[in-house]
């Protein structure tokens, strides 16, 4: 049989988007954050700190104090103090009104949050202004409102606060892991010492001015900037009580075993590899779509992110034909600019580990394709890529990329997929996309992950509890099930 | 002339079968009658074996009714109320008194009820449908994580390894479980008790032998999920070893089974939540969210 020559869609050659950048007029950035403990915003210990760097246009944002373990210390007798004389004997519906007291200037200040998180973080304006802040905000006022009705949320026991918590997050979602880790956290009755990424710790320093501005008790929210050293300090401190961690396996790996031996508990949010299947009989574009959407969403840099996929071999044509047009109508750049789908790789260290991944795709015998896609000049940058003809022995199906590279697989049957979408230490989240109900409930009961999306992917709510099975973590953060991890019970 | 007695071995039980330790080893335990008991000293090989039963029991065990769990649960209580007084008998053979005897195997009976009736009941007390603000179905219910491993307490010897047992497979997990060092005979007893109750085989595996040999392999194996550490010296260590594949470890040393047994959040200690979601179409005049 002759081969068909393949048909190529041309997208935006002929002409250029016009551009459609957000102004960041009205955010303010100041040239020098301080340590944000017990209510006040001071220098770290012998003055050191670190500069942020937007990972797009590659300039100077503005320098961020270095918090030691001395610090960290502050930090923590802050937070035990205003537990002890302020926050746990409170009356919890005084707490919630601090709580949806937050939310709401959060909300006021959504714009120059979005913009902020963009110029930090290089993820594009779109994402941060629909996703990052509102659900951000949405966080606290959901759970602003749990602070006065514990007694519903365990039946048959009393919860009480742990106590101060520790609480580490990542550079993906800045703002967003804040809230999640906070609200919680607060509405239980804990403080807080939170220390932000080393490179995204500008929305976390702007949330501890807003936090400053809603008149919360001194010391019940502490933020702390640094980078592994601080976060090995909260940790570690004999005063913390519970620490919560969204981050790599590796570095979660650590902290269980750090704490082995007190009596600290732990939230681990960790990696993940989650396999997105597409049926035969699924509404082909809308699964593109969804497939598009849960893997080059926030540059791939989601712990959920869908980065397996498996398409039934009677669609993998079809399906690789819709997807690699669909790559060719993505626009990579300014993650100010509205008409961007993919932003700047978080920070030139991520960016080596992705390219030494595509290094190691090819090496292994997969298929690599990217489409044409001018780059900027300046900055992180990564084409979304496709890796056709993975199998599951290789380092890029097994690995976690936290990149926009997708690696392809085909099955046959039903019991062939799941064995295959199981087949990982991984379990954070999956995805199927089928029109069959009974086939769907019969996936997402076999697969052993937290979260599962059945046809869509990358969906997030306050109320939506989310969290790993396996080496993807313990605990939950969202949701009636989010508070437990926050409360002693009895 | 007297009748002579018909002295059972005691062996280890995993897979739904009794074989010895593959090791070949023993120790001995004497008896309150004098009677030597020669209990299987289990080595790291057989737990391996275990965990293989175990793990190879999951998928059935967690994917039955809970209703069916719910009625299987029950059928040990019937055969354990039925054979209660061997419990006692065996109990008082390493030293317990009639009385409290009676009191613990009635405690273990009464345990395996609360549980039985647990099984499908918790997912509806603990789950939750929850209100997403886009046009999508969002569930969230529990699943059990796997392959637990329990290092049962020293004692109360029967009680206890009931109490540790019962939530875990309520829950749909599946279990290797260490026994009492000096007090096992009872745990190789309520294997049998197991194994007439429909519990497929591989749900349940029980070894006896030292904490001090096993404790590390427990918490260690790569193919085990969680591990429920119920005694004092290698707390730590289990912990630790919790790290090589983010193990959940569940520490219940120190509770008291006659009091704190009671309970549905010690079944959840060893379930997962999951969340499912789905888009709806124009729910409440928002658009369809693919």
């Amino acid at each position: 049989m002759a081969k068909k020559t393949e048909t190529k869609l041309d997208f935006g050659s002929k002409w250029d988007y016009s551009a459609a950048p957000e102004s960041a007029d009205h955010a303010s950035i100041k040239e020098e954050y301080g340590l944000f403990i017990d209510g006040k915003f001071v220098k770290a210990e012998g003055g050191k700190k670190f500069a942020s760097v937007s990972p797009s246009s590659e300039k100077h944002i503005a320098y961020f104090a270095e918090a030691s373990d001395k610090d960290v210390d502050k930090a923590v007798k802050a937070a035990r103090k205003a537990y002890n004389e302020v926050w746990s004997i409170m009356p919890p519906k005084e707490r919630a009104k601090y709580i949806y007291r937050i939310a709401r200037l959060i909300q006021e200040r959504a714009r120059e949050f979005a913009v902020l998180e963009s110029i930090d973080g290089g993820k594009p304006i779109r994402e941060s202004r629909d996703v990052d802040v509102p659900i951000a905000a949405n966080h606290f006022f959901y759970y602003a409102g749990w602070a006065d009705k514990l007694e519903y949320a365990f039946p048959g026991k009393t919860a009480k606060p742990v106590g101060v918590a520790g609480q580490i997050i990542p550079w993906n979602f800045p703002l967003l892991m804040a809230a999640w880790k906070i609200a919680p956290a607060l509405a239980c009755g804990n403080t807080v010492v939170l220390k932000p990424a080393e490179t995204t710790p500008l929305t976390a320093m702007k949330l501890a001015e807003l936090i400053h501005d809603s008149g919360l008790p001194a010391g019940v929210v502490n933020i702390v900037t640094g980078a592994g050293a601080t976060g090995a300090a909260i940790v570690n401190h004999p005063d913390v009580d519970k620490v919560a961690f969204t981050g790599s396996t590796g570095v979660g790996k650590i902290i269980q075993k750090a704490i082995a031996g007190t009596n600290k508990t732990a939230t681990l949010e960790l990696g993940g590899k989650a396999a997105n299947i597409i049926f035969d009989d699924a509404p082909i574009d809308q699964a593109v779509e969804g497939i598009i959407n849960g893997i080059f969403f926030n540059q791939g840099h989601v712990c959920c992110a869908g980065s397996r996929l498996f398409v039934q071999e009677n669609v993998k044509d079809i399906v690789i034909k819709k997807l690699k047009d669909r790559l060719s109508t993505l626009i990579v750049g300014d993650p100010m600019d509205k008409n961007t789908d993919v932003g700047a790789i978080n920070s030139k260290e991520q960016l080596n580990t992705i390219n030494k991944y595509l290094k190691i795709g090819v090496e292994e015998g997969a298929e690599i394709y990217q489409p044409n896609c001018t780059l900027p000049k300046k900055g992180n940058w990564c084409k979304p890529t496709l890796f056709l003809e993975a199998s599951q022995s290789h380092r890029i199906v097994q690995e976690e990329i936290f990149g926009p590279v997708l690696t392809i697989q085909t099955f046959r049957t039903i019991d062939e997929v799941i064995d295959k979408a199981n087949n990982t230490p991984f379990g954070l989240s999956a995805g199927v996309w089928t029109d069959k109900g009974s086939k769907i409930f019969n996936l997402t009961s076999k697969l052993r992950a937290g979260v599962i999306w059945a046809n869509t992917y990358n969906k997030f709510d306050p109320t939506s509890p989310f969290g790993g099975y396996k080496e993807s973590g313990y605990g939950r953060e969202g949701g009636l099930h989010g508070l437990l991890p926050y409360v002693k019970l009895s | 002339m007297s009748r002579l007695e018909v002295l059972k071995t005691y062996k280890i039980y995993i897979g739904g079968a009794f074989p010895r330790t593959e090791s070949g080893r023993f120790y001995p335990v004497t008896l309150r009658n004098g009677i030597v008991t020669n209990i299987c000293l289990s080595s790291r090989k057989d737990l391996r074996n275990a965990v293989v039963a175990a793990r190879n029991a999951f998928e059935g065990w967690s994917g039955r009714a809970a209703f069916n769990r719910s009625q299987i649960l029950y059928r040990i209580a019937e055969m354990l109320e039925g054979r209660k007084a061997q419990f006692i008998e065996e109990l008082m053979a390493v030293g317990a008194t009639k009385a409290s005897a009676s009191k613990e195997v009635e405690a273990s009976i009464d345990r395996c009820v609360y549980f039985a009736g647990w099984c499908d009941k918790y997912t509806q007390v603990f789950g939750s449908v929850n209100p997403v603000a886009s046009s999508h179905f969002n569930f969230s219910t529990q699943e059990p994580t796997g392959v637990v491993t329990i290092i049962a307490p020293e004692s109360p010897s029967l009680l206890g390894l009931v109490s540790c047992v019962m939530p875990v497979i309520a829950g749909g997990n599946t279990c290797v479980v260490l026994a009492s060092e000096n007090s096992p005979h009872v745990a190789v007893t309520f294997a049998e008790v197991l194994n007439s109750s429909d519990v497929p085989g591989g749900v349940i595996n029980i070894l006896t032998g030292k904490e001090d040999e096993l404790a590390d392999q427990f918490s260690s194996h790569m193919d085990v999920n969680a591990t429920i550490y119920c005694r004092q010296k290698h707390l730590k260590k289990t912990k630790e070893n919790g790290a090589l594949n983010v193990k959940r470890i569940i520490d219940w040393s120190g509770k008291d089974w006659y009091k704190a047994g009671d309970d549905p959040y010690l079944l959840l200690a060893t379930q997962e939540v999951k969340t499912t979601w789905h888009p709806i179409e124009n729910i409440a005049g928002t658009k369809s969210g693919y």
